[in-house]
């Protein structure tokens, strides 16, 4: 077992943990945290993606232990409450219907807002370039590239 | 054409491009996804899969798996009794299908790569799945058939005691039926004078690939033994624990909580329901099932995989005279839920919008040692409409006529309506003639024209190709009596109740399961309409089968056809108990009662009562007519005469590039026409995810197995999802010709994007090369098929290899380049 300490959605915790034991497995198992999801184990659908130190990461791509001192923000700690003060990008994600059965979206939002924290005025282009590390099934793209359009303030495709 | 449309005057919500109601749990993080319920004491299964496609199970040691750390148990199925119960098969499609015992667990025999073979429970799934590894299996390794080719054949057998490979076959003749006349003859006519168009094409195997694992939970320590399931039948998964395991069906919750995405996908009863069921009955814990996504992509039901050949008939001037579809359907290693009628729904669709005098379709049903397939977005459907789209094409072609007008010559008209086709349906309604032209203008069709005899002039390298699909589908299952009639094992009625709290708010409890469609926000829309509420103040209920007791779920494009309509129903029986209560309280004459402006009012007057007055005078009960229950609540149930029948125009142009055999969506225009629309937003996300699965089956996708039976696409690095970046925006837009056969007016949607799409891109690809002497490309079109089908003058040949991946170097870690090293054919 290691012994790791971190801070998750503002919260300090120490735990125990296998070395083995993945990110989003002490996220999930560990703290509760089932807003972030597994989707895959290849590492390809991005559904895990959670901020690691204000940058965006797979957390099925990394350890518990490499978080270590580390600070996460998970899809749950984007927003203060549940009931306002939502993220822009959570916002705009229902403002265009940007989700559906909404398995893809804790990830789809939270590669968005490092995307926009990036290049804050994205072309369609780089939005699509920008996510392409997340599947949708339901979606077809369409409404989510919107939803980052609006979020970004910049023109938002036809429905 | 008779329009009906019998929305109550104040309507307001119908029709309002509303936010959904379930979004905020989900766009927060707040959901109940089945993997995240932990219960006390629960327990944790891993499986142990047959890694050979066909063998004899000779032993199973299990003690070295037993002594890891947290195991509980570990079982194989000499373990379990009947109380494991079976997989069903709910629709054999003739009297004579064979059938083979779908165990949950193998017993002495796997038949696909990915089957059971034993179970691991322990206190966590890392620690289930550490013993898994441990289980020695040994196995005996028998031939196993792969293909569907050489299924037919009947050399190898995938279950050598059937003796065949061959499950069923079914068969509908328009002469037998008496709609119509002798296909054989029709096409004997052609040959001596007119056109036989004669096409084999390969509706490749596909994978549903829901983006939610699926996953199961089974709490058996309440007086009801409670089954959370990623699914998207808990009804009749209900059902199907009860009639194979033997515990009363009351005794049996099943719950389907947010649920991550189906597309038919879920629409099964599986081994991992029944195992989990049957273990925690076993032990009285708890226990949880959550499959990886490598699991799900090799047990999970695979969809479509049919060879089609096809033979069409038509005057020298491109009139069709006769259609003969012969289909051989690979069911793979077992019969699944719904398994051999898949094929079977598009029996009806394959004629499609277009007059055909003669009609026959045969489908030979077949075992291979491969994962089961079931249903998958527009099951059957799409494979027909992709049949009959390009077939006209190619009959254009012939003909030497634009696209669109071979397709004008045959078609029914919008004064035709309703009519019956060649195979027995009755169209109730539609406008081909003005989605057409409406499509048409959006897409900018003569001047994109134009642009390709430009570039077929310049000898450009990157010729430009447009493609159509003028589309239509049966959907909104289905006529219990239809379903009767075809041996289906259960009726297709919808369920509703409608219940009035004390404070006048509204619950409403629906038979659909949805996962990801927005049935409470379009359901809420419907309700607030009908009973003059606030949209905010109806709560939808489903997806649980001690709220929503009756139902058959969600699939087939019917939850809002079938569904809507028995909640409508149960709304105006809501009205109707309510007007005498309110004549009573107002002190006029029942027959001075109108529903007017969400209200009961007295004719002339200015009185009235709102349904929620009269629901909270009815809690109080005080002041009721005589012999009237303080009672509210009013429950329905549909039962559809007849199918629905969404259909549009969809165009899409796509630029390839002859010299890298690289292809590219252009632009991507549809008008479909859903009938009467309740919530535009909802519906437009509909119809861009169905385009995309349509597409990428065009494109991208492809299940592929090697000659051992070994599923190489077996994870996303090798299974071709499309991502942001592979997809395009698209332009949509709507005609509306309502549905006659529901009060609303509404037609499906659910599917319609995926079963128009996939013609219209291979039409395109086709389309831009046919000056080559190209005249079909095999799916998935990838670059490499599409350059020997210019170079090679062949379809494209076979995925051998893997497909294309996004995370290969030899990707050039951008996707789309295919691997593989298909043999020409």
């Amino acid at each position: 077992m290691a012994r790791i300490s971190m801070r998750v959605d503002g919260m300090k915790v120490t735990d125990d943990v296998e070395p083995r034991t993945l990110l989003v497995q002490y996220l999930r198992e560990g703290l509760g945290k089932t807003g972030t999801v597994i989707g895959c184990d290849t590492s390809n659908c991005g559904a895990c993606t959670v901020h690691l130190d204000g940058d965006s990461v797979k957390s099925c791509n990394v350890l518990a232990v490499q978080a270590d001192g580390c600070e996460v923000t998970t899809i749950e700690g984007l927003a203060d409450t549940v009931e306002s003060d939502l993220h822009p990008v959570q916002e705009a994600f229902r403002e265009c219907h940007g989700l559906q059965c909404g398995f893809c979206t804790p990830g789809m939002i939270m590669q968005s807002v490092d995307l926009l924290k990036r290049n804050p005025q994205p072309s369609e282009d780089e939005i699509r370039e920008g996510i392409e590390g997340n599947l949708c099934r339901c979606t077809g793209y369409h409404n989510i590239v919107r939803a980052v359009q609006h979020a970004a303030g910049t023109e938002v495709n036809a429905l | 054409m008779t329009a009906v449309d019998a929305r109550p005057e104040q309507a307001t919500e119908i029709g309002r491009d509303r936010r959904r109601k379930e979004d905020a749990r989900l766009i927060t993080g707040r959901t109940r996804w089945t993997d995240n319920i932990n219960l006390p004491g629960m327990l944790h299964l891993a499986m142990v899969r047959s890694p050979f496609a066909h063998a004899r199970i000779t032993g199973i040691d299990t003690s070295a798996a037993e002594e890891s750390e947290g195991v509980v148990t570990v079982l194989a199925a000499k373990d379990f009794d009947e109380s494991l119960g079976v997989c069903i098969n709910a629709w054999p499609i003739t009297p004579d299908q064979k059938t083979p015992a779908h165990p949950p667990v193998a017993v002495d025999r796997v038949t696909f790569a990915g089957e059971i073979v034993a179970v691991v429970a322990a206190r966590s799934a890392a620690a289930a799945r550490d013993a898994a590894e441990m289980v020695e299996v040994d196995y005996e390794e028998l031939p196993a058939v792969v293909s569907l080719e050489e299924a037919v054949k009947d050399e190898v057998l995938a279950h050598p005691d059937l003796g065949t490979n061959k499950s069923a076959l079914w068969v509908f003749d328009s002469a037998q039926a008496g709609t119509g006349g002798n296909v054989d003859e029709a096409i004997a006519s052609a040959k001596s004078d007119g056109i036989v168009i004669e096409r084999t094409y390969r509706q490749q195997r596909l994978i549903p690939a829901f983006m939610e694992p699926r996953s199961v939970v089974c709490d058996p320590t309440g007086e009801q033994i409670t089954v959370w399931s990623a699914t998207q039948i808990p009804h009749i998964l209900r059902f199907a624990f009860a009639a194979t395991t033997g515990v009363p069906e009351s005794k049996i919750r099943v719950i389907a909580p947010d649920v991550g995405g189906g597309f038919g996908g879920k629409l099964q009863q599986t081994p991992e329901e029944m195992i989990v069921f049957a273990i925690a009955r076993r032990l009285g814990k708890p226990v949880k099932y959550t499959e990886t996504r490598s699991e799900s992509l090799l047990a999970a039901h695979h969809g479509r995989d049919q060879i089609q050949k096809l033979t069409l008939s038509a005057t020298r001037d491109g009139q069709v005279t006769g259609l003969k579809v012969e289909l051989d359907a690979n069911l793979g290693a077992y019969v699944a839920i719904v398994g051999g009628g898949v094929p079977v729904l598009g029996a009806f669709m394959f004629n499609a919008i277009y007059k055909f005098p003669a009609y026959q379709f045969n489908c030979q049903t077949v075992f291979t040692n491969t994962t089961w397939t079931d249903a998958y977005r527009g099951a059957g459907r799409p494979e027909a409409t992709y049949a009959i789209e390009r077939l006209m094409d190619e009959l254009a072609a012939e003909v030497g006529v634009d696209p669109l007008e071979i397709r004008e010559k045959n078609w029914i008209t919008h004064e035709e309506f309703p009519f019956t086709t060649i195979a027995g349906l009755t169209y109730d309604s539609g406008n081909y003639e003005a989605a057409t032209a409406n499509a048409k203008e959006m897409f900018g069709y003569d001047e994109l024209r134009a642009e390709q005899q430009q570039r077929r002039a310049d000898n450009d390298p990157v010729q430009l190709g447009i493609g159509i699909s003028t589309f239509t589908e049966m959907c909104g299952l289905a006529p219990s009596r239809v379903l009767g009639s075809l041996d289906y094992g259960a009726g297709g009625w919808e369920h509703a109740q409608v219940r009035l709290t004390p404070t006048g708010k509204v619950e409403v409890i629906t038979g659909a399961s949805a996962h990801g469609q927005g049935h409470e926000t379009a359901f809420s829309q419907i309700v607030a309409d009908r009973l003059g509420v606030a949209f905010e103040d109806v709560e939808v209920l489903h997806g649980d089968t001690q709220i929503a007791a009756k139902g058959y779920d969600t699939y087939g494009s019917r939850s809002l056809v079938v569904g809507g309509e028995a909640l409508v129903r149960a709304a105006d029986k809501v009205l109707e108990k309510a007007k005498p209560i309110a004549a009573h309280l107002l002190e006029a004459s029942v027959d001075d009662m109108e529903f007017t402006g969400g209200r009961w009012t007295v004719r002339g007057t200015d009185q009235g009562m709102s349904i929620g007055e009269l629901s909270t005078a009815v809690f109080a009960a005080h002041n009721l007519p005589d012999g009237v229950e303080a009672n509210l609540d009013s429950e329905a149930t549909f039962d559809p005469e007849n199918f629905n029948f969404p259909h549009g125009t969809h165009l899409c142009a796509m630029e390839v590039d002859t010299e890298t055999g690289q292809v590219k969506m252009r632009k991507y225009v549809c008008c479909d026409d859903i009938g009467n629309i309740i919530n535009p937003l909802i519906v437009a996300g509909q119809v861009h995810g169905g385009l995309v699965q349509g597409i990428a089956q065009a494109l991208w996708e492809d299940a592929v197995y090697d000659d051992a039976g070994t599923l190489v696409s077996g994870s996303f690095v090798d299974y071709l999802l499309p991502t942001a970046a592979d997809t395009i925006s698209f332009d949509i837009d709507h005609t509306t010709s309502p549905a006659t056969t529901n009060t609303l007016g509404t037609k499906g949607v659910g599917e319609a994007g995926t079963i128009a799409s996939t013609p219209a891109v291979v039409n395109a690809i086709v389309d831009a090369l046919r000056p080559l002497g190209v005249h079909d490309v095999t799916m998935p079109c990838t670059p490499e098929r599409v350059w020997r089908a210019i170079n090679e003058g062949s379809a494209g040949g076979e995925t051998t290899g893997a497909a294309a991946a996004h995370f290969d170097p030899s990707t050039g870690m951008s996707g789309n380049v295919d691997r593989t090293e298909g043999d020409v054919q």
